[in-house]
């Protein structure tokens, strides 16, 4: 893990929210909004790789792409590398797309059939340099050495790919423009096991050479263990735990987050067969429609009564590790989600090992 | 590289090394056989009657009253009409208009389609009034309307260009304005489609600004549709045409065109079929040989395909 003392905050999302409207009747009046990320704050420092955890559907991807405005969000602030751009106009943040790129989950949709291989990768260049083409070549073949791919393939069509290679050039075409911020969203999801720790391992090989910074959205919670600095457990539309890597595997403090771990299947037979495994009941309940209280009361095992009224507060459990749920209200009573929030960086600094 | 972004990413000369996309292209187009058949047919038909009056140089509006209603002969392979004139002179003179303005009438119908089309999918709040507006158009009476566009607009165009090139501005521009719509449904749809699409989602992540997502992103992923509408539309383009010669509304009675050929003769098609069988062969030919065309450059130019 990276040494945080001196590390400098990247990516700081505060209150974000991105609510998608229904529209309904004979009006098409707005009667509600999808509530798919609500009121998210999470702090991303230079050179780490936060995971960003979840089950389908509780708002990961779209946190991921909200924070590179890729949505307008509806509420918030985001700052990348010291700069607002939650209510950026297009041109502006035009200007600021070389220091945020994105990697995509599906990596035969998230190329354009038509194009080459070179012309692909070439895009981001086309868009912000002015490159001879000659220098453009050059730069893209430079990229595909750095992702492992071979130079002969420049002028091949996506299809001609395995899925493996596609998401190489999907690094790449991230890569182009030396971002400094990455959002990984589920880039392993579509991969057979084998080619995912290949693809891992290019990403970390990547972070070293090119000190980049990660947002690691994933369901597959070993890698997260894996690749990650830190980890966010998210949970419709909002984050109920923030903790370092290790903390979080050894000792969850969110309901949820015990549920999710204790799902992740055990190599060893014995073991797993000993393990007691959290089985949740019922059905992520709607985000057009969220419960009141906690979203998670529904099907919390360790469900109270403050849990159906009112939403807890953030609580720092062990230095570093922040949860939002009513079990650590007693002992914590005093601490307020914002102050939580304020403390978060320098309590984590000294998480840093 | 000033403007780099414009090409499409087919002809970008961007990536020169092993060889032009276009040879690619040309050979899947060579292996797709009706294609082939069908460019060889048209290309024939093209040349016949762009360079066959001058080895046939009989005047089309020559009138031999005496040699009228004649069967094929040395002197009039095609045979003559009910007033003595050379069919095959005339077939020629006549299929110069007809694929001229079929062509014409196609692109101008594609490009006002396809405009609209991509306007309305790919910016939401264009998308209503622009479907609506092609609602409009679909609802219209077309005949009607040509009718009355006709009646307005020939005296000043021929006024203004000539009694033949204003005719025939005034036949592109009505049949063009009035057959774009299915083609602007067709694209809107796919456009909507491609729109979701992650490649545009990280085109966006990218920062490519509106024009050149729609020019290099949106636009060749729906070619496949709008070559199709195209191949259909000079078939749909050349019959137009004729129904307006046939209602008088189209070039002068004395000027031919295969419509006219056609309509001409079926008065006449008990005695003599031959005169109806020409022009209607000549415009399916022209039709069938250009939608084998359309289909094997709409496989050529999908990279997917081509190649196996």
């Amino acid at each position: 893990m990276l040494d945080m003392s001196d590390a400098r905050k990247l990516v700081e999302i505060r209150g974000l929210k991105m609510h998608f409207p229904i529209f309904s009747g004979l009006l098409r009046r707005q009667s509600g909004a999808v509530k798919a990320v609500d009121d998210v704050s999470f702090t991303i420092y230079e050179g780490e790789t936060l995971g960003l955890v979840g089950e389908s559907g509780c708002g990961k991807s779209t946190c991921g792409r909200a924070v590179l405005r890729l949505y307008d969000v509806t509420e918030g602030s985001i700052r990348i590398d010291g700069v607002e751009i939650a209510q950026a106009d297009p041109a502006q943040l035009r200007g600021l797309r070389p220091t945020m790129q994105m990697v995509f989950q599906d990596p035969q949709a998230s190329l354009n059939p038509r194009m080459t291989l070179a012309s692909i990768i070439g895009e981001p260049l086309d868009e912000h340099t002015k490159l001879g083409k000659a220098e453009k070549l050059n730069r893209v073949y430079e990229l595909m050495d750095a992702v492992g791919l071979n130079r002969a393939f420049a002028h091949r069509y996506p299809h001609e790919f395995s899925g493996g290679q596609r998401q190489r050039i999907g690094i790449a075409r991230a890569l182009a423009l030396q971002p400094k911020f990455i959002v990984c969203d589920e880039p392993i999801a579509a991969l057979d096991v084998s080619i995912q720790a290949q693809v891992v391992n290019l990403l970390e090989k990547l972070q070293d050479e090119f000190g980049l910074t990660y947002l690691f959205i994933s369901h597959d919670l070993s890698m997260v263990r894996h690749i990650a600095d830190r980890v966010a457990v998210m949970y419709l539309g909002k984050i109920v735990e923030t903790a370092p890597r290790e903390a979080l595997y050894a000792a969850p403090a969110h309901p949820y987050t015990r549920a999710l771990l204790s799902a992740v299947p055990e190599p060893d037979p014995r073991r797993e067969a000993r393990k007691d495994r959290i089985i949740l009941k019922g059905d992520v309940p709607s985000p057009a429609n969220p419960p009141k209280g906690c979203n998670f009361c529904t099907r919390c095992p360790e469900v109270m009564e403050i849990c159906r009224e009112a939403e807890p507060d953030t609580f720092e459990v062990t230095p570093g590790q922040f949860v939002a749920c009513h079990l650590y209200a007693q002992t914590n009573s005093e601490q307020t989600a914002g102050q939580a929030a304020a403390t978060e960086a320098h309590k984590s600094i000294q998480q840093g090992d | 590289m000033t403007e780099p972004t414009a090409a499409a990413p087919l002809s970008d000369p961007a990536n020169r090394p092993p060889r032009n996309q276009w040879w690619d292209v040309l050979d899947q187009f060579r292996t797709h056989r009706g294609a082939l058949i069908g460019a060889i047919v048209f290309i024939v038909m093209v040349a016949t009657v762009l360079l066959g009056p001058w080895v046939w140089s009989i005047d089309p509006t020559y009138i031999d009253i005496r040699a009228r209603n004649q069967g094929p002969t040395f002197a009039h392979p095609l045979g003559t009409d009910q007033l003595g004139r050379d069919m095959l002179a005339r077939m020629m003179a006549g299929g110069k208009v007809s694929i001229a303005v079929g062509f014409t009438a196609m692109l101008l119908s594609l490009f006002l389609g396809t405009l609209i089309g991509l306007l309305a999918g790919y910016f939401k709040n264009l998308d209503g009034p622009l479907m609506r507006f092609t609602d409009l158009f679909l609802a219209l009476p077309l005949l009607p309307l040509l009718l009355v566009m006709v009646m307005l607009f020939r005296e000043a165009l021929s006024a203004r260009f000539g009694p033949e090139t204003g005719v025939f501005i005034l036949i592109v521009v009505a049949i063009g304005i009035t057959s774009w719509m299915q083609t602007a449904r067709i694209v809107r749809g796919d456009v909507l489609a491609l729109k979701e699409r992650e490649f545009v989602l990280a085109a966006r992540s990218i920062g490519t600004p509106s024009r050149r997502m729609i020019l290099r992103h949106i636009l060749p992923n729906v070619m496949s549709p709008v070559m199709v509408s195209a191949t259909l539309g000079i078939a749909n383009a050349i019959i137009t045409e004729s129904a307006l010669s046939f209602l008088g509304l189209g070039f002068p009675p004395d000027f031919p065109t295969w419509g006219r050929l056609l309509f001409d003769a079926v008065d006449y098609l008990q005695q003599y079929p031959s005169r109806v069988i020409w022009p209607g062969l000549a415009i399916s030919l022209t039709v069938l040989s250009v939608n084998y065309m359309g289909d094997g450059l709409r496989d050529a130019l999908d990279p997917r395909i081509r190649g196996r």
